[in-house]
């Protein structure tokens, strides 16, 4: 099966005042993984279910492949769909739910069972055709539901939070097979998450979704490396958000106070910024905990940034510094816990150094 | 090729939303039901009230006949008595009843579930029935008060007001019942042990927790059980006599004995606007469409 | 367990609780008895009845006789006035729950105009007193000839059944997930295909529910068929009252028993699954 593209153009929804998505473009490749990410109320939910057809946009139009689908009704359009809770017919067999589809195609008894068979196995379910989606577990459940969606091979597969319902440790499981099938199929996907991390992990690329439009599209790493707007900075990955006041700005690079805490020095202007800052422009600067240094203040004549620790979480792998500046703001600081060095107590005072490229700027009070 | 939704015309277009039925199915789907009740239902009634007033020329004389004939304002005065009276009796023995099936569970519980269910179950006219077998007579009854020597003779119990109220109330007793049952069950009996912590006695409590967050289902069922009892008639035409004729009763005597139909439709209009006021007054607390409502 | 002292104390309060609910429960035990005697005593008392050997109504019967039921049986009149009811009751069934649930998939889910207009009508025939109604309905079709007509009294206890499977399906159809709808359309069935594969199948108690609710409505339906019944076509409940007031025999006795047992099968089997459903889905 061949995944195709689809594409959404200025698509919007209403309901009465309320305008639920607001002239979002997307053009999602064949065969990609794309994420819809965002908070309850974004948008995203509504905007897969324009996708599927089950709602009629207000405006713009949706194509799959070179098939204008717009408005076209949603037992017509060969989209495999997993819904939130699964939407498993209770009244029937796991096989004859997955069955459902092809019955509906009038696909030929014995052909019927074979792809049947084979869509069980495809999801290791092989002996639980003839129990009901009440005897099974969760996880089981959820294979059930993508079984249906993809036996009668749709080049389109959308999936509407189909690990909510889950405990972590599955939900991370079932990210992965979720991602080899995927590849294994070919088969374009779009994806609706709240929970970032599961984007960032399955996603080819991450459409980041913010009351009704579309904040930001890309790549995880570009996302995560550099976010259009702050939203995006804090829903992609944890960000210290510090005020800053530009100081000045000429060949040998930027220099950004940030009042008694200290200061930030650049060597060259940030990227995401259209033009250089001028001395006295104010701009919120957002850096990722784990990119912040920290370290002893013997170890440094004139740390730029100054604080106390005042609190050290264990987490495994690393550990977390909640650093109060000296002007009063509290940041995050993350560093691998390396073995055999001391590191840093609660209530020691720190210096922090932030390296240019892990900056990103914008400016204040955005319109 | 593709064709624009008309979104927001309740007649025409489609809907914007799959969860919904189109416009055109949904009235394709309701039209059999509209004209089983137009048909069966709003053109009879209407053609009544119509023949009450305009057969044989436009007048409200059969109206005026109800408010001049002493009679027939003694029949008028004596529905609603009754109704009253068997209202006060059914949440006099009701309340107790339905207290008692929130309170306790298991075996009891299914037992005075059973006792209430049952009657409501049987045939009206197979308990008004009952009512002639118990009140006769040599019934049930009589035959009771003679062995036990309370009387003489038997005493004369049916067709009087009293066999009419007693039959009515057992009758509708169900129709109370449910209603307060269903408001009590959902009081938590936390609010109770709050009153009594706080120093409320026992029937303190009771008088001003239990029976104030009672009081939305007592509303719905004194409604429900007045504006059947104005309307009854299998009972009262079985239990009852002439001397207890009720506004139902005496439509069905104008109509099967006397054939004047007109003034039939004239009585059966009052009984009904009657009816119709109570009902459009109090729709809220009978809560009819509840049934129609998510959530 | 480590507050066990807790445990202890709170068994104690119950349990004073207890004594105290103990003594107020035995108090209000014998009212409330003879309420429930009260209710239940002319419901069942046409049980035995149907059985005393005396031709006069006797309480209580002496000796056992089936020959009541005899009687009844070996009638042909009782039993003409039987089939026609139940052939009534039949088809009102029937009419009913079809017309009855296209019309709540409507009122729950379509998109229609003055929809609390539709439910009203839908509810009026329970609000109604049934004397109107009948009146109405003799005047209305004893020129059309309908009058002691099967079809006449399909028309009238359909129209007085059809709340009932109304509100039980539109229930039934709340309880429904919307999603499973959407799943079936989204595997490529149609409206129509998905009614009668998914949202069908799973609201069928209700539907079940409705039917025996339209069934009893018909069957022990006595004011408008009192009304609309004729010399030739007669249900059972009017021939009852007709005997009641020309012809009081146990026979009555064994009828009454008959209609009661009908009622309290059906109605019981419906509560049982209702219950048993309900008690599956909290599970």
């Amino acid at each position: 099966m061949d995944g195709a593209s689809v594409s959404v153009r200025g698509l919007g929804k209403r309901y009465g005042a309320v305008r639920a998505v607001k002239e979002v473009g997307i053009e999602v490749r064949s065969g990609e993984f794309l994420s819809l990410l965002g908070p309850s109320g974004s948008g995203k939910t509504t905007l897969l279910m324009m996708i599927a057809g089950f709602e009629l946009p207000s405006e713009g139009a949706i194509r799959i492949g070179d098939r204008d689908v717009t408005y076209v009704a949603p037992n017509r359009r060969n989209i495999g769909m997993v819904f939130q809770r699964y939407a498993l017919f209770p009244h029937m067999t796991v096989a004859d739910n997955i069955a459902f589809p092809l019955r509906m195609r009038k696909v030929a008894k014995a052909e019927i069972r074979r792809r049947v068979a084979d869509a069980l196995a495809l999801v290791q379910l092989q002996d639980f055709g003839k129990r009901l989606p009440s005897e099974l577990s969760g996880g089981q459940q959820q294979r059930v539901a993508v079984a249906r969606a993809l036996v009668f091979e749709p080049p389109v597969l959308l999936m509407d939070e189909p690990l909510g319902a889950l405990d972590k440790k599955l939900r991370e499981q079932m990210q992965i097979e979720i991602k080899r099938l995927q590849q294994r199929l070919g088969v374009t996907v779009i994806y609706v998450t709240h929970d970032q991390e599961e984007a960032l992990t399955m996603s080819d690329r991450i459409a980041v979704m913010r009351n009704g439009s579309l904040e930001q599209i890309g790549s995880p790493t570009e996302l995560y490396d550099n976010p259009a707007t702050p939203f995006v900075a804090d829903f992609v990955g944890k960000t210290n958000f510090l005020e800053a006041v530009c100081q000045s700005c000429n060949g040998t690079g930027l220099e950004f106070g940030l009042g008694q805490s200290g200061f930030i020095h650049l060597k060259e202007c940030p990227p995401n910024l259209p033009s250089p800052p001028r001395p006295g422009d104010k701009m919120r600067v957002a850096v990722r905990p784990e990119q912040i240094r920290i370290f002893r203040p013997e170890d440094s004549d004139s740390p730029p940034l100054n604080g106390v620790i005042e609190a050290v979480i264990f987490v495994g792998s690393f550990r977390t510094f909640l650093v109060r500046l000296a002007g009063g703001e509290l940041v995050h600081v993350q560093a691998s816990t390396d073995h055999g060095i001391a590191h840093p107590q609660e209530g020691d005072r720190v210096g922090l150094t932030i390296p240019s490229q892990a900056v990103q700027f914008f400016p204040e009070r955005r319109p | 090729m593709r064709a624009k939704p008309l979104a927001g015309s309740p007649f025409g277009g489609r809907p914007t939303s799959a969860r919904e039925y189109g416009p055109g199915l949904s009235l394709l789907l309701v039209a059999p039901l509209v004209l089983l009740l137009v048909g069966g239902f709003l053109y009879p009634v209407g053609k009544l009230f119509w023949g009450s007033i305009f057969v044989p020329e436009a007048t409200f004389a059969n109206y005026g006949r109800i408010l001049q004939e002493p009679l027939f304002l003694l029949v008028l005065w004596r529905t609603f008595e009754i109704a009253f009276v068997v209202t006060a009796l059914a949440l006099l023995l009701g309340y107790p009843v339905a207290l008692a099936m929130a309170r306790v569970s298991g075996r009891t519980a299914i037992l005075i579930a059973a006792c209430v269910l049952v009657p409501l179950w049987t045939s009206v006219l197979v308990r008004s029935y009952a009512w002639i077998v118990l009140l006769q007579r040599n019934g049930v009854v009589n035959n009771a008060l003679i062995e036990t020597g309370l009387t003489e003779t038997p005493l004369r119990l049916l067709y009087t007001q009293g066999a009419v109220i007693a039959a009515m109330t057992q009758v509708l007793l169900p129709f109370m019942i449910l209603p307060i049952y269903s408001v009590v069950r959902n009081i938590p009996d936390d609010l109770v042990r709050a009153a009594r912590n706080l120093g409320a006695g026992s029937l303190q409590a009771f008088f001003r927790v239990t029976v104030p967050l009672s009081l939305p289902g007592v509303t719905a069922g004194v409604l429900i059980t007045f504006i059947l009892s104005l309307g009854f008639y299998i009972t009262p035409a079985l239990v009852g006599g002439p001397g207890t004729l009720m506004m139902s009763t005496l439509i069905g005597q104008q109509t099967t004995e006397l054939l004047d139909w007109p003034f039939a439709g004239a009585l059966a209009a009052v009984l009904l606007a009657a009816t119709l006021l109570l009902v459009i007054f109090f729709r809220r607390a009978l809560a009819l469409n509840k049934g129609f409502k998510l959530g | 367990m480590a507050n066990a002292d807790l445990v202890l104390a709170e068994r104690a309060v119950r349990e004073k609780g207890h004594i105290a609910s103990n003594t107020a429960a035995l108090l209000a035990a014998v009212p409330i008895g003879l309420i429930l005697f009260f209710l239940l005593l002319p419901t069942l008392i046409v049980i035995p009845m149907s059985v005393g050997t005396s031709p006069y109504i006797e309480f209580p019967p002496r000796g056992l006789t089936f020959k009541w039921y005899e009687a009844y049986f070996s009638d042909p009149d009782w039993m003409a006035a039987t089939w026609f009811s139940l052939r009534i009751a039949v088809a009102t069934t029937f009419t009913a729950t079809v017309i009855g649930t296209l019309a709540a998939v409507a009122l729950v889910r379509g998109r229609l105009p003055a929809k609390e207009y539709l439910q009203a009508l839908t509810l009026a025939p329970l609000i109604v007193p049934h004397i109107v109604i009948a009146v109405s309905l003799y005047l209305f079709f004893a020129p059309l000839g309908l009058v002691g007509n099967f079809y006449g009294f399909v028309i009238a206890h359909s129209m007085l059944a059809v709340p009932y499977v109304v509100i039980t399906v539109s229930a039934a159809l709340q309880r429904f997930d919307p999603n499973l709808e959407l799943a079936a359309l989204n595997c490529g069935a149609t409206r129509v295909q998905a009614f009668f594969h998914i949202v069908l199948p799973n609201i069928l108690p209700g539907v079940a529910a409705g039917a025996v609710f339209a069934f009893l409505a018909s069957f022990d339906e006595a004011t408008v068929a009192f009304f609309i019944s004729g010399i030739e076509g007669k249900t059972i409940t009017r021939k009852m009252f007709e005997d009641i007031d020309f012809n009081l025999t146990p026979v009555i006795a064994a009828v009454s028993t008959v209609l009661t047992l009908v009622s309290l099968v059906l109605m019981s089997t419906i509560e049982i699954a209702r219950r048993r459903s309900d008690h599956g889905r909290r599970e």
